[in-house]
């Protein structure tokens, strides 16, 4: 067994330097690296890139780092509920490259499985579009979309063992798995960390192949950002 | 004329017996509401769930169990989760039978945008450009107007494109509406709208053929 486990979230996250590339995790507040984020916030790390479905709420996820103004890039899909992202974003301070969420999932796990580009109908005739090579299959007009490449992932598992294997739970997978393995290094963050041996290998996710360094979170919030429930009659 | 829940209603009865759905935000949400109880359907969300079940109980909502909407939802029994590639795998493949989502604007050649207002609204297009351009099977359920009363059908959008040519049907307030060659083909009339009305909320060329009955809902 190749172990990948490291002590805290101080240590798994060394090696990280001003203008680096990094994937994130979560859709909406489902599921991000809670602990990694605030690693980065103490770090004051600046200049980065963050690829990540979405931008957090103004003051939770990478939220943080934006009122810090960390982040020079984002790369995203969707990032509406954050008042800060908006105006930074309409001031010109921050630079968004908004992707097709299906091509943004896609591109991740092309990193993670050595295709350096792909083709997908997404956005074909659109403003996401432009610029790039086009090609038609089947009689349908496809986009040519590359890989990303990325210094850093950080992911958020249910379930962990000392070998990196992981299991994730609910819709807290979504990108997660897509992005282990995807960047140089791969930092995983779980709420339970077990012994090698003690997760059963039919149920793993994501083998510990494609993470480098595991550790358990600490003090997770798991906040809700639409609660929404129905009367019990 | 119909409120939101009138177009839901609607939408509903597109819903066929052993569908895989996807519903988009807002009026499509609501569509779940109102199927039948006797076929057998099955609702995708694409954050990476299939078989979605309605919203907790107070005191049972998970944070791990959410709806693209980011909403609190439940699963039913049979429900699966996956990550987002595999998410949008059963899109882009085609395993999902129906998507029900809303516009700001449908051009009369199946052109629909809904993802940007430029200078205004830039929220980014979530998972609705990778809907559009895969789905064979696209309803639009919107408002037939804008609120400032002009028509969002039109004949060429004028707002940036979330996809081309792929709009099959509409169901608005007042009329649904089937995307053919020549345009808007007016399919049904909602309760007490008169086809004049139609013809003045509707910009794109409209063609009306026959006698065109109301909605039966």
């Amino acid at each position: 067994m190749i172990r990948k486990t490291v002590k805290d979230s101080r240590e798994a996250l060394q090696g990280v330097e001003d203008g680096m590339t990094f994937m994130l995790g979560g859709f909406g507040l489902c599921g991000i690296p809670e602990n990694a984020i605030s690693e980065l916030v103490r770090l004051e790390i600046k200049n980065i890139t963050c690829i990540s479905n979405n931008a957090g709420v103004d003051d939770f996820g990478l939220g943080l780092l934006l009122q810090k103004h960390q982040i020079k890039k984002m790369i995203s899909s969707y990032v509406g509920e954050n008042d800060e992202f908006e105006r930074q974003m309409l001031s010109g301070e921050l630079e968004v490259e908004l992707t097709p969420q299906g091509t943004l999932a896609e591109k991740c796990k092309a990193a993670q499985s050595g295709f350096p580009a792909f083709y997908t109908p997404a956005g074909y005739g659109t403003e996401v579009a432009e610029g790039k090579e086009t090609r038609e299959f089947n009689g349908k007009m496809h986009v040519l979309e590359y890989a990303y490449s990325a210094d850093f992932a950080f992911v958020k598992a249910w379930k962990g063992d000392e070998a990196g294997n992981l299991i994730f739970k609910g819709t807290a997978r979504n990108f997660n798995p897509c992005m282990c393995g995807a960047a140089k290094i791969t930092v995983a963050e779980v709420e339970e960390l077990l012994p090698a041996g003690s997760l059963d290998p039919n149920e793993i996710h994501i083998p510990g192949i494609f993470v480098q360094r595991i550790f358990q979170g600490k003090q997770y919030e798991k906040r809700i950002e639409q609660r929404t429930v129905r009367p019990r009659n | 004329m119909l409120d939101k829940i009138g177009i839901a209603r609607r939408i509903a009865k597109e819903v066929k017996d052993g569908y895989y759905v996807n519903l988009g935000i807002g009026i499509p949400t609501l569509v779940a509401n109102f199927v039948r109880d006797d076929i057998s359907v099955e609702f995708q969300s694409e954050n990476g769930v299939l078989g979605m079940g309605p919203f907790p109980f107070e005191g049972e909502e998970d944070a791990d169990i959410i709806n693209a909407g980011k909403q609190t939802i439940t699963t039913m029994p049979g429900a699966s989760f996956f990550d987002s590639a595999t998410s949008f795998g059963m899109i882009r493949g085609k395993h999902v039978h129906l998507t029900i989502l809303g516009a700001m604007e449908v051009a009369e050649n199946g052109d629909i945008a809904n993802w940007k207002i430029p200078g205004k609204m830039v929220k980014g297009m979530g998972g609705a450009m990778d809907l559009v351009a895969s789905a064979d099977n696209i309803i639009v359920a919107m408002m037939h107007t804008n609120k400032a009363g002009e028509s969002k059908l039109l004949k060429r959008c004028t707002l940036p494109l979330t996809g081309v040519g792929c709009v099959k049907k509409i169901v608005t307030n007042l009329a649904v509406l089937e995307i053919v060659p020549k345009g808007f083909k007016l399919l049904e009339r909602a309760p007490g709208v008169s086809i004049e009305t139609i013809k003045k909320a509707t910009e794109g060329n409209l063609l009306i053929q026959g006698d065109i009955p109301e909605m039966e809902l």
